[in-house]
């Protein structure tokens, strides 16, 4: 990833509608050509902060900085750059060329560039076929091709995404992410992504800025975010099917950690503590996949469960069961799926658990 | 229950029908009392609402002798369209007997300038308030639609005073004017609930695109807003050629529209009453907005429902 410098950078950022504050003081920095996704539940704020970066919304404090040039007053055609939007919003009345050519049209480029561009586009989204139709004659999923094709006639520096593959159907949304992917690669611009798909995240983004209230909860690679949540937000918000989560108490026994709840006892010599742990209430988080079951006495930790539901899932299968009286999800392989009420042994390793502070949520 | 309906499908246990058919395929049309009630209803009704109109044209092809017969359902014996000539042209409103003719031009030199200004304002308007949110705007709204419900007969006096204090009281100029300020608020309501129901992103993608309040509103919101303009126009063509009170008040007497011109004709009381010329003189005028409703009811009624299900 060709990272010489930001691209985009966000300091300071507020913006509240009368008494509701919908961004609070948010502070980012995209590299050149990085690909940044912005994912949170609906209401957490990403798209409206994607509205400011676009500027159609005015911000009511800090900065935006878009190739070093403070963008905060500037009208969004004078940002370098390019916004795809969920419901595609192609203009109805015109064909597709005239679709693509509208922004270089109101520029005033000369008709020759115009073409040249609408033809590089056009090849890259293979959109060559679709050019004399209307949008209403398309299908969803070349409208969004489009719609980014409108972008790309421009030659922005910056990409926008909101929620761009939100209204396809599943099969069309897997192909049209590759797409984009394969797009970033080509292009090398900085891409700004908006979505609620955790899949979309993973698959897609160079780092993830998971957003919950108007605040950036962590901005980190998709891995470290999967793998180290910094909060128990973080963690509940991604991962399918979703990470465990047992209340209870951590403890210092002769010196040793281990956590406690209820005749569970989980030590936790090989966890990775995030700072210096204090006694007191805590919770434990480990996802399904991580969790091991009848695999034998090799793990720092197991204990017997009696199975209670089985979920199939085609590829591998769901064990639900209880633990320190408490719902516990066990992913196996659909070949090794026990039965219900049988009885089991669980294990897993401690070092890829999160444990997080019960009163503030924040990782131990 | 979804047991009972899964054994009722088997045809062992299932009962025949009135008919002795087991259900199968399309369930039979039946036509019902109701149903016949209903119709019968419906056609009463259209021939008792058709009755006016059928004697206005019947007598309206009569001769006078015919007439002072008296049957008044009866067809012409001897048709003539003479009535129907010397509505247009001969017929007196007082001293003068050039027929309803001027007054038709009059109304259509007041109908298309009013209806084309008070469309092009209202759209704007609508455009703005939806996409343009200024401080004050939902105020600004609320105060126009508010004025949909002012009766009329309450502003005529300070709009007289108004238009005689800058010289166009008894104009053309004037009862457009006027025309114009009366159809803004449901115009204005009209295009506004149309350009809501259109997405907000479109919107924004014009203006990442760079386009400004002008090229948005001709090159994007204008075209697609035909189908709500030919409510528009229908609404404001149909309203302003009926108008009476605003003609009879605000145009002059050189500019008095068909409306105005009808009522001296039918009420000149000198001579002898021309029943016949005043049935065709009557039909005459109404004939444009009649003309509109045929041509473009399909258009009204897909128009209304777009803004009553999305308004």
């Amino acid at each position: 990833m060709a990272q010489n410098g930001t691209s985009v950078s966000i300091q300071d950022l507020s913006l509240s509608f009368g008494v509701v504050t919908v961004l609070q003081t948010l502070n980012l920095d995209v590299a050149e050509g990085e690909f940044i996704v912005l994912l949170g539940p609906s209401g957490c704020g990403k798209s409206t902060l994607l509205n400011c970066i676009a500027g159609l919304l005015d911000v009511s404090e800090g900065r935006i900085f878009i190739k070093g040039k403070n963008v905060t007053w500037e009208e969004p055609k004078d940002r370098g750059i390019g916004m795809v939007f969920q419901s595609y919003a192609l203009y109805p009345q015109m064909t597709v060329e005239k679709n693509l050519s509208f922004g270089l049209r109101v520029a005033g480029t000369a008709k020759d560039e115009i073409a040249k561009r609408i033809a590089r586009a056009a090849e890259i989204l293979q959109i060559e076929p679709l050019l004399q139709r209307k949008p209403a004659a398309l299908s969803g999923g070349q409208r969004q091709r489009v719609a980014i094709g409108r972008a790309l006639v421009r030659d922005v520096d910056v990409f926008l995404f909101d929620e761009p593959l939100s209204n396809l159907d599943a099969k069309l949304r897997a192909e049209l992410r590759v797409e984009i992917k394969l797009l970033h690669r080509k292009l090398q611009n900085t891409m700004i992504y908006v979505t609620h798909d955790q899949i979309e995240a993973m698959t897609l983004a160079d780092r993830i800025a998971v957003m919950k209230g108007g605040i950036i909860q962590q901005l980190d690679a998709p891995q470290t975010i999967y793998n180290r949540p910094v909060n128990r937000f973080v963690a509940g918000f991604l991962g399918s099917p979703a990470m465990n989560f047992i209340d209870g108490q951590l403890e210092n026994v002769d010196g040793g950690w281990r956590f406690v709840a209820d005749a569970l006892k989980i030590p936790l010599g090989t966890y990775d503590f995030a700072g210096l742990p204090t006694p007191g209430p805590a919770v434990f988080g480990i996802r399904p996949e991580h969790v091991s079951l009848n695999s034998g006495a090799g793990w720092p930790f197991s204990t017997a469960a009696n199975v209670e539901v089985v979920e199939p899932m085609g590829s591998d299968t769901l064990v639900w069961l209880k633990l320190a009286q408490q719902n516990f999800s066990v992913r196996v392989t659909s070949e090794r799926t026990p039965e219900n009420d049988e009885a089991v042994t669980v294990g897993f390793d401690p070092m890829r658990a999160s444990l997080f502070d019960s009163a503030t949520g924040n990782r131990i | 229950m979804t047991a009972g309906q899964i054994t009722a499908i088997q045809p062992v246990q299932e009962a025949p029908d009135q008919a002795g058919v087991a259900p199968f395929g399309p369930k039979p049309r039946r036509i019902s009392a109701g149903r016949i009630g209903i119709y019968a209803f419906l056609v009463v009704a259209a021939l008792f609402f058709l009755i006016p109109v059928y004697i206005m044209i019947v007598t309206s092809l009569k001769g006078m002798p015919e007439i002072r017969l008296g049957h008044l359902f009866n067809l012409p014996g001897e048709p003539t369209f003479q009535p129907w000539a010397d509505a247009w042209r001969h017929a007196c409103t007082g001293r003068d007997c050039n027929g309803l003719s001027p007054g038709f031009y009059n109304s259509v030199k007041i109908t298309l300038p009013s209806v084309f200004i008070s469309i092009i304002c209202a759209s704007i308007n609508g455009y703005a308030l939806t996409f343009w949110p200024y401080k004050g705007a939902n105020l600004l709204f609320g105060l126009l639609v508010f004025g949909a419900f002012v009766p009329y007969q309450v502003v005529i006096y300070p709009l007289i005073i108004g238009l005689s204090s800058v010289g166009l009281f008894a104009s053309l100029p004037g009862i457009i004017i006027v025309h114009t300020i009366f159809g803004m608020p449901i115009l204005t309501l009209l295009f506004r609930n149309f350009y809501a129901a259109i997405p907000v992103e479109l919107f924004k993608a014009a203006r990442v695109d760079g386009a400004g309040f002008w090229r948005i509103f001709f090159h994007i919101m204008l075209p697609m807003s035909v189908p709500i303009t030919v409510v528009a126009v229908i609404l404001q063509v149909t309203g302003i050629w009926n108008d009476f009170l605003f003609g009879v008040v605000f145009a002059g007497r050189a500019n008095w529209p068909m409306t105005v011109q009808l009522n001296n004709i039918v009420n000149t009381t000198t001579g002898v009453r021309e029943y016949n010329v005043n049935m065709a003189a009557t039909i005459l005028t109404a004939a444009v907005p009649l003309l509109i409703y045929f041509i473009s009811g399909r258009w009204f009624v897909r128009g209304i429902a777009a803004g009553a299900v999305k308004g």
